[in-house]
């Protein structure tokens, strides 16, 4: 009971401060599942994480996961709740003010402000993920192909993906 | 800016022929269950722009420029500000349920499946691959994303230092925000840039209009 309160606040407040989406809560919610609670190990995260990635949708549903680990279906159930009802609720009530601050002049300087904040948060949770999955050449080169490609051309960023898991198998079995 | 436009002509009229509930969900179901390695914003501008004609093209990137700005995950902000002004409350709870639903589903179902076997070097090592694999699509999106405040000079000191606090140093969020934040907003206070007023997130909508778009988160 105690583990399924923890959870809920922890990702409660990791809905509210994840400004700039998914990606820039990143290391935020590794310090506190990995460092702070000690919930699981780092590569554990990471895998978890690439699940998230082949699954439809938002990516970030892959908290789910972190809850059915810690506390089962239950503990999945509460990191939904507690990771996207915040959130949909701020949205909902700052929706229906924003309109009303069309005029204000504050109104951009929120946005023009937080625009670079969010894009640090973006490069740390990149970072964070280098960090845990890139620990050799192999790993660098299909970030670098993905990143390449992707810069090139529009290709269905699950089919590189896939490939890059595909690859990195070929690479340990061989 | 005018994102309090109504998305029906009148409201008289939207009273009169309100978007059914049952049709809210099965298009962000629809939108959730399809978009596999994210862009899902950009799928639901393809139905809720062009298929539906529920909002103008306007008016979805105005609430796109609001959910950035919000916290939380972008294809969520986005499917709580249409359902509402399509249905209210009912219609951002049916949207954003539709939207969920099937992603929840299959991480579930992958979730309960890597639990038995998350020992297994094979599954590991497809996962590393994903994982390194994603930190090549997030640096496309970053910098894509970015692009605007990669070129100027007072942004790419707020985009250091955040980088700096929370990637290296490690510092928590809230902490961050709480300090970076107002500085950054106080940066951009109204008068202190009036010849740039104008010009308030245009880039937004060139990047949507590039071919780019596709994948955003």
């Amino acid at each position: 009971m105690n583990k399924l309160w923890s959870l809920a606040w922890v990702f409660a407040l990791l809905s509210l401060v994840a400004v700039g989406g998914g990606t820039a809560v990143l290391p935020e919610m590794e310090r506190q599942v990995v460092h702070q609670f000690h919930w699981m190990g780092d590569k554990q995260f990471r895998d978890i994480y690439s699940l998230g990635q082949v699954a439809p949708g938002p990516n970030m549903l892959m908290v789910m996961v972190i809850g059915y680990r810690l506390a089962g279906a239950a503990g999945a159930a509460v990191v939904a709740m507690a990771f996207f009802l915040p959130d949909c609720i701020v949205a909902f009530f700052v929706n229906r003010l924003w309109d009303r601050f069309s005029e204000s002049r504050w109104r951009s300087a929120v946005q023009r402000g937080l625009a670079p904040v969010a894009i640090g948060l973006m490069l740390s949770g990149t970072y964070a993920l280098a960090r845990l999955s890139i620990s050799n050449l192999m790993g660098l080169a299909i970030a670098a192909v993905t990143f390449g490609i992707l810069s090139w051309r529009r290709v269905n960023p699950l089919l590189l993906i896939s490939a890059g898991g595909l690859a990195y198998l070929a690479f340990r079995v061989r | 800016m005018d994102s309090a436009k109504p998305l029906l002509s009148t409201p008289n009229e939207r009273a009169a022929h309100p978007v059914q509930l049952r049709a809210i969900f099965k298009t962000f179901f629809t939108a959730g269950a399809i978009s596999f390695g994210g862009g899902v914003v950009a799928y639901l501008r393809e139905y809720v722009v062009y298929e539906h004609k529920w909002l103008d093209d306007e008016g979805f990137l105005d609430a796109l420029e609001l959910s950035e700005t919000l916290p939380g995950l972008n294809s969520v902000n986005m499917s709580v500000i249409i359902g509402d002004r399509l249905r209210g409350v009912i219609g951002a709870a049916s949207a954003v349920a539709g939207l969920l639903l099937p992603g929840m589903v299959v991480i579930m179902t992958l979730g309960v499946l890597w639990s038995s076997q998350r020992h297994n070097p094979y599954l590991r090592a497809v996962l590393v691959g994903v994982a390194a694999s994603a930190v090549g699509l997030l640096t496309t999106v970053t910098l894509q994303l970015g692009h605007r405040q990669f070129t100027r000079l007072a942004d790419l000191l707020f985009i250091g230092a955040t980088f700096v606090a929370v990637g290296i140093l490690k510092i928590s969020l809230v902490i961050v925000l709480l300090t970076l934040g107002p500085l950054a907003i106080w940066y951009y206070r109204p008068a202190a840039h009036p010849s740039e007023s104008a010009h308030h997130f245009r880039h937004l909508r060139e990047r949507f209009h590039s071919h780019r778009a596709h994948w955003r988160h």
